[in-house]
């Protein structure tokens, strides 16, 4: 019983230890000028895949979603409903299934739906917002809703733009500017320096 | 060649195909089950529209390997449930058809529109059924029996 008692203060104070001086290291490259422009640099990398065509056709401003390298609107008279998963006999569930169908060239993954309006990256007419106005868009939500850095590690929708499977024609989608990996520890820099944002667009 | 076990208006089908066999065909040529059409084979025109577990689906680009265990509806068996019957009947009275070919696929969107929406408006109707086209433009009559089908379900 001592013993065990001895042992579980022993993993408290180590993990303690561990937090205080992982909660310090993270201060000190939120506050420090190095650790501020790492922090920018890897938002700016967080940026070009945030606007990539695979990312940012679900992230729009309007009723619809758009398609294709060149982002154009959504074929088929799709609109996004009420709960940005299309309406009842038009859902984005009537063609996106589980996984990516690459026979049909329909991409797929779990839970295909669009980004809500409170994180648009385009403007109305479907123009990309400015590094500095999606960066504090996505500082605020992260704050508010906490785990970009889970949300970029894990969500599947996240996941599929990095293998986002073939077209109809049989030719791979083309692919974000990193990996995802690459993609991780770039959020990872910038949330660890304290989610900086770029003053100017 | 793959062996698939699937549920199709409540009966227990097996069918070997291959695993890229988009639901369509599994249906039309290894089921005989013809009253679902082909139109564009793309998703663009709503025609073969079936029920995947409730939800409204374009069979001509799901593999059969995508399906899983969920059941599958067609206008076959629509009739057997109370709002298929109301529509399918609905479509009757308000002699909606023309040529007829879209209109199995305008069935099934219908019926999934009044399941999710019991008393639609003409903005959920356009909406809904925006992606189903029709060649003979019986739109205004498919919008007629969608109200009078969700009038007789109220």
């Amino acid at each position: 019983m001592t013993s065990t008692l001895r042992r579980t203060s022993v993993i408290f104070l180590i993990a303690t230890a561990w937090l205080s001086t992982r909660a310090a290291v993270a201060q000190d490259t939120a506050t420090t000028p190095g650790g501020q422009q790492a922090g920018l640099a890897a938002w700016q990398q967080v940026y070009s895949v945030l606007t990539h065509p695979r990312c940012i056709n679900c992230h729009t401003a309007t009723n619809y979603p758009e398609q294709g390298d060149d982002r154009h609107r959504h074929l088929f008279n799709v609109v996004r409903g009420p709960g940005g998963k299309g309406v009842p006999g038009l859902n984005c569930a009537t063609c996106h299934q589980g996984e990516n169908a690459d026979s049909t060239g329909v991409p797929g993954a779990h839970n295909w739906h669009l980004a809500p309006l409170s994180m648009k990256w385009q403007d109305i007419r479907d123009k990309i917002l400015p590094s500095a106005e999606i960066c504090r868009s996505v500082s605020e939500h992260s704050k508010e809703a906490g785990g970009v850095l889970r949300h970029h590690q894990q969500e599947p929708l996240v996941l599929w733009a990095f293998q986002p499977g073939r077209r109809r024609d049989g030719t791979e989608r083309s692919l974000p500017p990193l990996t995802h990996e690459q993609f991780v520890a770039a959020t990872r820099t910038w949330v660890e320096a304290g989610m900086p944002c770029p003053s100017n667009p | 060649m793959q062996t698939y076990k699937l549920t199709v208006n409540g009966q227990s089908k097996e069918v070997n195909v291959d695993p890229s066999t988009p639901l369509l065909w599994v249906l039309r040529e290894e089921l005989k089950m013809t009253g679902t059409k082909y139109g564009c084979g793309i998703s663009a025109c709503g025609a073969c529209t079936v029920h995947l577990a409730g939800i409204a689906t374009r069979s001509c680009v799901v593999p059969i390997s995508l399906v899983g265990g969920r059941p599958i509806v067609t206008i076959e068996g629509i009739g057997e449930d109370r709002a298929g019957r109301a529509v399918q009947d609905a479509w009757v009275s308000e002699d909606v058809v023309q040529c007829g070919y879209c209109q199995s696929g305008q069935i099934m969107a219908a019926v999934a529109l009044l399941k999710s929406i019991p008393k639609p408006t003409d903005a959920n109707i356009e909406a809904s059924m925006g992606g189903n086209l029709c060649r003979c433009g019986t739109y205004v009559r498919i919008r007629k029996a969608i109200m009078t089908a969700s009038q007789k379900l109220a």
